[in-house]
């Protein structure tokens, strides 16, 4: 059973005729050429498939992409742009955060969504909202390190 | 000084893409007409299969294809290899279980793969799988590694009615014997390593095309060593010509020693393409990861340590059970067997004597997971010795200080397989005890009783093998090919995946031949474009593809005197290159590197007759392994209400050898220490025994370490540079891993000790340290209550 879903990524809409139940990171992954949103585990327990939908995060493999309809959806492709990254994204690359890349995704989508939220977050804050990604390279501290330093940087 | 020479802190060059979410990952790659394919997965831990009734399936919506392991062997498909050997106790060759790419006909693990499901969609093949009936006969199973071997248990394979695989021994056992007799201390434990699952954030992925023209296969997987995949699936799988496939593998999400064993799905993916005459994609569901990735550990060691009245350790007894699975990983073998010369650790031990039984069990194959074989040595000896310091009465640490290696004894031949080429063992103890202010132990664990906590602090001084094996370090391969426009790409037969590869060889690049790194492309993981190489495992990707760069810079440097000397009108014995220059010696007349380069492919400016272009390949082997060691010091906190322990601080510093990049190697550091922090805290993939099911497959039940279980760590760096290859590097990607099994540990048994607990077996979660504190403390009371 497909139907016409209509839904607005990074702020250029498609119609897609498509099974309302199919979890959105498919449609962004293979309808919408959209890779940077990744497949951990598919069941909402490692946060690497991260957007976010009117600014909040959610795990787009356990997200019925008939859920976003008439909403904005942001992935990482559309958070900065080469010439002007986002904050998260430049803090990463400063503190030297990724190793392999893979839960990468997961981390600057929460972060962006964390300091969109609250702009001054203390380290409690910023372990909590992370606390449910999933980081196999063991990368947590610089990860948390960067989130700090965007938070600083957006203050300025 | 040169930005990218070795040893600066340069930010990695491969960050900018993997932030703006233009990582090239395997599941990334999507082929025009690709079909999918499910793999039907055993739900029994040893079953026969009487039938597959393929039925209503066959017919089911979107359904292409439905292979099973009776078609693979109608076509031919043949068994994965071993590729360690090891002996049975009558001498004859281990038995290396006939390993499908399908099963035919008998199941001996859950998640064994049972059948292919090819569909236009996932979830066509999904459904189609679902109708697949399959008649089982249910047999009796075992999996616990302490019980494979014992008798009366059910035989994983016919032919191994005992379920020894192998039976390895090393070391001198008459002087250890003798040795115990006349120690005066002998303190022995058993240890059990449990059994734990990579789990890379990047699941096993592989997209399978078969080209009828050439009659080629491509593989697109996530690997770490192409080559290394290729020839095995071309010798073993498909017994045709390597030059007849094409392995490659693009950005990687993580490894972890995993993503190098050869797996049945790689092939499938190629066998159905050619099949079906299309692309062929399959992506590893997570809990399809937990029961079919090949696991790691899994082992029971007794321990035996053997003291003369001073402390001085005389010998080590070390008896071991590994529990290879039902399968033989491609390196599963050499994980139980290749790393016991760990086991000497930092220490004089005059004699060392080991003992390695392999059991076949109902389990997925056991393979590599970071470290293979050495965290499991550093924590037999890195336990034993704080269990004796704690029986006989001496201070761990001053107990490790006067059996040490001294610096001055280097190069040292250890009692058990290795001789150490560098290392100042004490020094890098002293400058960790230091760093982590060791002798405020005493006040922060006075602080930390107040507030109701039990405090523990352990240490690990530890030494694992990188680039080896021992006797027969392998090679690594490097090419360096300039092109017209005076650019390089560098070809490295290693693999990145996560470790910052193209950072390090573009500081290779500056160090060695003086060339910027936009200049620079480094290329790997694409046996066509590769000529050669053994991949990324065991640390040694910096240590043996650093030794390949040079000799394959000093060819791209003695070629180019030759031209420099043409363009310079001197004799190419009289150029001297530094920094990127060719120059006449004691003249100021210089030509750099690029412009060089952009002369070899022009006739008239070369000497006539010397070949065109600039390029060199060095296929090199050094001369012997490295030992990276360190030491490292844990303090936890426990709350013995709760049984939650806290690491609270962590101190590490490594001998690493030369250090590359400080930022990549911190990076790595504490990636190590978190996957050995997560091993000894929380992680455990547990089997049922009874039915043989596995009760930890998804991350509700497999517990990762996160954000908030893991403290900043304080990491030093006591450079002593390597004897065993040109550029002094030792490697760093295993030794988190090696120090902090034992570390952690250790500083969790500190905090037990006062509550009569002699050792506490990994992992420490929260319910298990609360039961052992409740026993204990039930223990103590007094009888009359
Ligand atoms: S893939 Fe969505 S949470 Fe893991
Ligand atoms: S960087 Fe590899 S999983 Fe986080």
């Amino acid at each position: 059973m497909t139907d016409v879903i209509e839904l607005t990524v990074n702020g250029r809409t498609h119609q897609l005729d498509i099974a309302p139940d199919t979890p959105l990171l498919y449609v962004l992954r293979n309808d919408l050429e959209l890779n940077g949103a990744k497949f951990g585990c598919g069941l909402a327990q490692c946060g690497a498939c991260t957007v976010l939908v009117d600014g909040k995060p959610v795990r787009s493999c356990a997200y019925p992409v008939d859920a976003v309809q008439g909403r904005a959806v942001t992935t990482i492709e559309g958070l900065g742009t080469i010439e002007n990254p986002h904050p998260v994204q430049k803090a990463f690359i400063e503190e030297q955060a990724a190793q392999c890349g893979y839960c990468i995704n997961g981390m600057v989508m929460t972060a962006a969504a964390l300091l969109k939220r609250n702009p001054h977050p203390d380290d409690i804050a910023i372990r909590q909202a992370l606390a449910g990604n999933l980081c196999r390279c063991g990368t947590h501290a610089r990860i948390l390190r960067a989130v700090g330093r965007a938070a600083r940087e957006m203050a300025r | 000084m040169r930005e990218f020479d070795l040893g600066r802190a340069v930010p990695r060059t491969e960050d900018f893409p993997l932030l703006r979410g233009r990582g090239r990952y395997t599941d990334d790659i999507a082929l025009p007409r690709q079909a999918h394919l499910y793999v039907l997965r055993s739900p029994h831990a040893s079953a026969r299969m009487r039938a597959i009734d393929l039925g209503a399936a066959t017919a089911a919506p979107g359904v292409v294809a439905i292979l099973t392991g009776k078609d693979a062997e109608r076509d031919g498909l043949g068994t994965f290899s071993s590729a360690v050997q090891r002996k049975r106790p009558d001498g004859t060759a281990n038995f290396v279980p006939p390993y499908r790419v399908l099963a035919l006909d008998r199941v001996r693990h859950v998640g064994e793969p049972v059948a292919a499901v090819i569909a236009e969609t996932l979830s066509a093949a999904k459904d189609a799988a679902e109708l697949l009936d399959v008649d089982w006969e249910i047999l009796p199973s075992v999996t616990d590694t302490a019980a494979a071997s014992l008798p009366g248990t059910a035989a994983v394979w016919d032919d191994v009615p005992d379920n020894i695989c192998f039976i390895h021994r090393v070391g001198d056992k008459a002087a250890v014997d003798a040795a115990f007799a006349r120690a005066r201390h002998v303190v022995a434990q058993r240890f059990r390593i449990s059994r734990v699952a990579a789990n890379p954030m990047e699941g096993r992925t592989a997209l399978g095309v078969y080209d009828e023209r050439d009659g080629r296969y491509t593989l697109y997987a996530g690997l770490q060593g192409v080559h290394r995949t290729r020839v095995e699936l071309a010798s073993s799988i498909f017994r045709l010509p390597t030059s007849r496939f094409r392995v490659v593998s693009p950005d990687v999400g993580g490894g972890f020693g995993m993503k190098g064993s050869a797996f049945p799905e790689l092939a499938l993916v190629l066998w159905a393409a050619r099949r079906i005459g299309r692309p062929v994609k399959w992506t590893a569901e997570r809990s399809e990861s937990f029961i079919a990735d090949h696991h790691a550990r899994d082992n029971v060691s007794d321990v035996a340590l053997a003291l003369d009245e001073h402390g001085m350790f005389l010998a080590l007894r070390v008896e071991t059970v590994a529990n290879l699975g039902a399968f033989l990983a491609t390196m599963g073998v050499h994980v139980a067997t290749n790393n016991l010369g760990g086991l000497a650790g930092t220490y004089t031990t005059p004699y060392l004597h080991a003992t390695v039984t392999g059991v076949f069990s109902n389990t997925s194959a056991t393979c590599p997971y970071r470290g293979a074989g050495r965290p499991e040595a550093s924590y037999c000896i890195e336990r034993i010795i704080d269990i004796a310091a704690r029986d006989i009465g001496f201070d761990p640490v001053e107990l490790r200080r006067r059996n040490m290696i001294p610096a001055e004894a280097m190069p040292y031949k250890t009692g058990l397989v290795f001789t150490y080429d560098s290392g100042e063992f004490e020094k890098t103890l002293d400058m960790a005890l230091e760093l982590a202010d060791w002798t405020g132990v005493a006040a922060r664990r006075a602080e930390a009783r107040r507030r109701g906590k039990l405090y523990g602090a352990g240490l690990a001084s530890v030494i694992e093998i990188a680039g080896g094996p021992a006797d027969f370090p392998l090679e690594e391969a490097i090419e360096i090919r300039f092109d017209p426009t005076g650019h390089a790409t560098v070809l490295a037969g290693t693999h990145s995946h996560g470790q910052g590869h193209e950072t390090m060889y573009r500081q290779f690049a500056g160090h060695l031949l003086g060339l910027a790194p936009e200049r620079v492309r480094i290329l790997y993981g694409d046996t066509d474009a590769v000529f050669h190489g053994r991949g990324t495992f065991g640390s040694r990707s910096a240590s043996v593809g650093g030794a390949a760069f040079v000799v394959a810079a000093r060819k791209i440097i003695d070629k180019g005197k030759i031209i420099a000397g043409h363009l310079l009108e001197a004799s190419a014995l009289d150029i001297e290159f530094a920094d990127g220059r060719f120059s006449v010696a004691g003249t100021d007349r210089t030509v750099d590197l690029a412009e060089v380069a952009v002369a070899s492919f022009i006739p008239q400016r070369v000497p006539r007759g010397l070949e065109l272009g600039l390029d060199a390949r060095a296929v090199v082997t050094p001369p012997g392994p490295t030992f990276p060691n360190g030491c490292h010091v844990c303090e936890v906190e426990i709350d013995p209400e709760t049984g939650v322990v806290k690491i609270v601080r962590y101190t590490v510093v490594d001998d690493v050898g030369r250090v590359v990049n400080p930022l990549l190697l911190k990076g790595q550091i504490h990636g190590g220490i978190a996957q050995g922090a997560g091993q000894a805290l929380c992680e455990a993939l547990i089997y049922d025994h009874a039915s043989g099911q596995l009760l930890t497959g998804s991350f509700m039940d497999y517990c990762m370490p996160r954000a908030d279980d893991l403290p900043s760590f304080a990491v030093g760096s006591n450079e002593v540079p390597a004897k065993t290859n040109p550029l002094g590097i030792k490697g760093a990607g295993e030794a988190g891993t090696v120090g902090a099994l034992p570390a952690v540990l250790n500083a969790v048994n500190d905090a037990l000790g006062p509550l009569g607990i002699r050792h506490f077996d990994m992992p420490a979660t929260p319910e298990r340290l609360w039961r052992a504190i409740r026993d204990a403390e039930a223990k103590k009371m007094p009888l009359s209550q």
